[in-house]
């Protein structure tokens, strides 16, 4: 995939994706990887559609998939074609870690999923916000809507932590389920110019904290992910994804040229 | 015998204050016809005659539960839009679609009902939901298809509501009107991506079609003659024209949209009248009609499912935020009991 392919085959897609040209392969694979992150995290998220516990979560829901599938388009356009790298890879080239593959589960596993997630994305985005790298204006526009995401799952952790017994019950289950996966969050990404040691101290002490006050307790458990630690970023996922992926690219690959 | 005694009493007194009740109502019933008459608002507080109230929440919760159970059709193909600029499209307008059902519940809950209560009666199916969404969609060109003329003929019926006697009705349906509007032209888009696609493209949007025409067509209800609702809600000035009006309304405009998308209508007899000035169409299959109604369509049972296990799945949540907001009593107080 070359770096500055803007012809796509698509007609004219929305307003659509601003970015500067990238040149950089370096830059280009981190913004594939934290692409993929937003666009895996985003089809799972609208699998709840129609689903959630009440009106309010489906609106909120859907909102927190939107927002991370816009940044999930503006990403992958740094990197080459939105389309072709969401449709047209296999399962072994996506670099998104495997904490957000994961099945939604019941409504604690997905409030947990978004607890880790958008408290790392949050730390990240203020951190690229902060410097003067090539994702520095991406980041600026998403570090306020990831501050929304973070909130949510902050609020709906202390609900289910410190709502009623069998919340607390599943709310932990969940945490501790998702544990694993965190540690991978946390791998440096050539070409962003990122202290992680000091992202990941960072995200421990707000999880900690959230999880404190939700009367929950923090986990304990190894954070090496399903293989070893960064082995999302390097194409190897767990065996939910490529079902997703399947789902997600069938029409596409159906209709081999065509345009949407 | 104190009762009888005191029932004499009663009945002494009896004649004057049921003369008098009968006056006031007489004067509440005169200005409630007055502000119909003269197209003012009638606002939540206003008195009302409790027909008028139970025939606005009956329709507005209809409308509401037609919002939510929507979602299930178009967010079947959420996680197999073709390319993300459609799956963007798409979750927004699913969102919508909750957005909308939340305005409609805060708009019944000024008559004096329960958002809860609403749910709990069209999970039971004591209250319906539009017959359309008891359709399957079976290819992405159904989105299109959907946007398109189900919205359409959503638009068409719901125009003529933002002008409803009762104003919180009223203003809910220029909120919603405004995003359907949207929705349609975006399903319009797509439709039309497909028919100047690919020969497959143009087959699936005209397969859609041919699946959708029909039972958009019956989303204006029964045909006037049959219709048990329309004529006391017209002179309520809830409704503003009968179903047979709108439905022609939306054949005028949907068949030569029709022929801009360079798609056909599935009905041999739908063409020009230019006597009348209206588009003259084939007859409607109301068996169908009344069939889905009851709850035989292809989804009836498959949507109404899949709302129950959404609400009942969704218990321990809502209990927790119960609970929750409770124990901080003050905070988060904005969680669903």
């Amino acid at each position: 995939m070359t770096t500055t392919d803007t012809t796509g085959t698509a007609p004219a897609p929305t307003p659509a994706p601003v970015a500067a040209p990238v040149t950089d392969p370096a830059v280009t694979a981190a913004a594939l990887a934290l692409g993929d992150d937003a666009l895996v995290l985003a089809q799972r998220l609208g699998e709840w559609a129609g689903s959630a516990p009440v009106l309010e979560e489906e609106v909120a829901l859907a909102n927190i998939a939107l927002d991370l599938l816009g940044q999930a388009r503006v990403l992958l356009s740094l990197a080459g074609d939105e389309d072709e790298l969401a449709y047209l890879r296999e399962e072994r080239d996506f670099r998104n870690v495997q904490l957000v593959e994961q099945p939604n589960g019941d409504f604690a596993h997905t409030i947990a999923r978004q607890l880790y997630f958008s408290t790392y994305q949050r730390l990240l985005y203020a951190a690229l916000a902060a410097g003067d790298g090539p994702l520095t204006g991406l980041a600026a526009k998403a570090v306020k809507e990831v501050a929304y995401h973070q909130d949510h799952a902050e609020h709906w952790t202390l609900r289910l932590g410190d709502g009623t017994d069998e919340s607390h019950r599943r709310m932990q289950t969940a945490c501790d389920a998702l544990w694993r996966y965190t540690g991978e969050l946390f791998q440096p990404l050539d070409g962003l110019a990122l202290d992680t040691t000091a992202l990941e101290a960072a995200w421990l002490d707000s999880v900690t904290e959230i999880l404190t006050r939700a009367g929950l307790t923090v986990p304990t458990g190894p954070r090496t992910g399903a293989w070893r630690a960064g082995a999302g970023r390097q194409g190897l996922h767990t065996e939910h994804f490529g079902r997703m992926l399947a789902e997600m690219q069938h029409l596409h690959r159906s209709h081999p040229g065509a345009t949407w | 015998m104190t009762a009888g005694t005191a029932g004499t009493a009663v009945t002494a007194e009896a004649p004057g204050r049921d003369a008098a009740d009968a006056a006031a109502q007489a004067a509440r019933e005169a200005v409630f016809d007055a502000a119909v008459a003269a197209d003012e608002r009638i606002e939540p507080r206003d008195w009302m005659p409790e027909a008028y109230r139970a025939s606005l929440v009956r329709q507005i919760a209809q409308h509401a539960h037609s919002e939510i159970i929507g979602m299930q059709p178009e967010a079947n193909w959420i996680t197999r839009a073709p390319s993300l600029r459609r799956k963007a499209i798409l979750m927004a307008k699913v969102q919508d679609e909750a957005g909308h059902g939340l305005y409609l519940y805060s708009a019944a809950e000024t008559l004096g009902v329960s958002r809860d209560e609403l749910l709990d009666k069209l999970h039971s199916g004591r209250q319906k939901y539009s017959s359309i969404f008891n359709y399957p969609t079976l290819t992405w060109a159904d989105v299109g298809a959907i946007g398109w003329l189900v919205d359409g003929a959503a638009i068409t019926n719901q125009v003529p509501l933002c002008r409803c006697s009762y104003g919180p009705y009223a203003r809910a349906m220029v909120r919603v009107c405004k995003e359907e509007s949207f929705h349609q032209r975006q399903g319009y888009e797509a439709l039309l991506a497909l028919s100047r696609g690919t020969e497959a493209q143009h087959a699936m949007a005209q397969d859609a079609v041919d699946r959708w025409w029909w039972p958009s067509l019956m989303m204006f209800g029964p045909p006037d003659d049959v219709s048990t609702h329309s004529t006391q809600a017209m002179a309520w000035k809830i409704k503003r024209h009968s179903n047979d009006e709108l439905r022609q309304r939306f054949v005028d405009i949907a068949a030569p949209q029709a022929e801009a998308l360079g798609l056909t209508l599935p009905d041999p007899d739908l063409k020009w009248n230019e006597e009348r000035g209206h588009y003259d169409f084939g007859p409607i299959d109301w068996d169908e009609f009344w069939d889905v109604l009851k709850g035989n369509g292809p989804c009836n049972d498959q949507r109404i499912t899949q709302r129950r296990q959404a609400h009942e799945n969704g218990a321990w949540v809502r209990e927790a935020a119960a609970a929750y907001a409770r124990k901080h009593t003050g905070q988060h107080g904005e969680a669903q009991a």
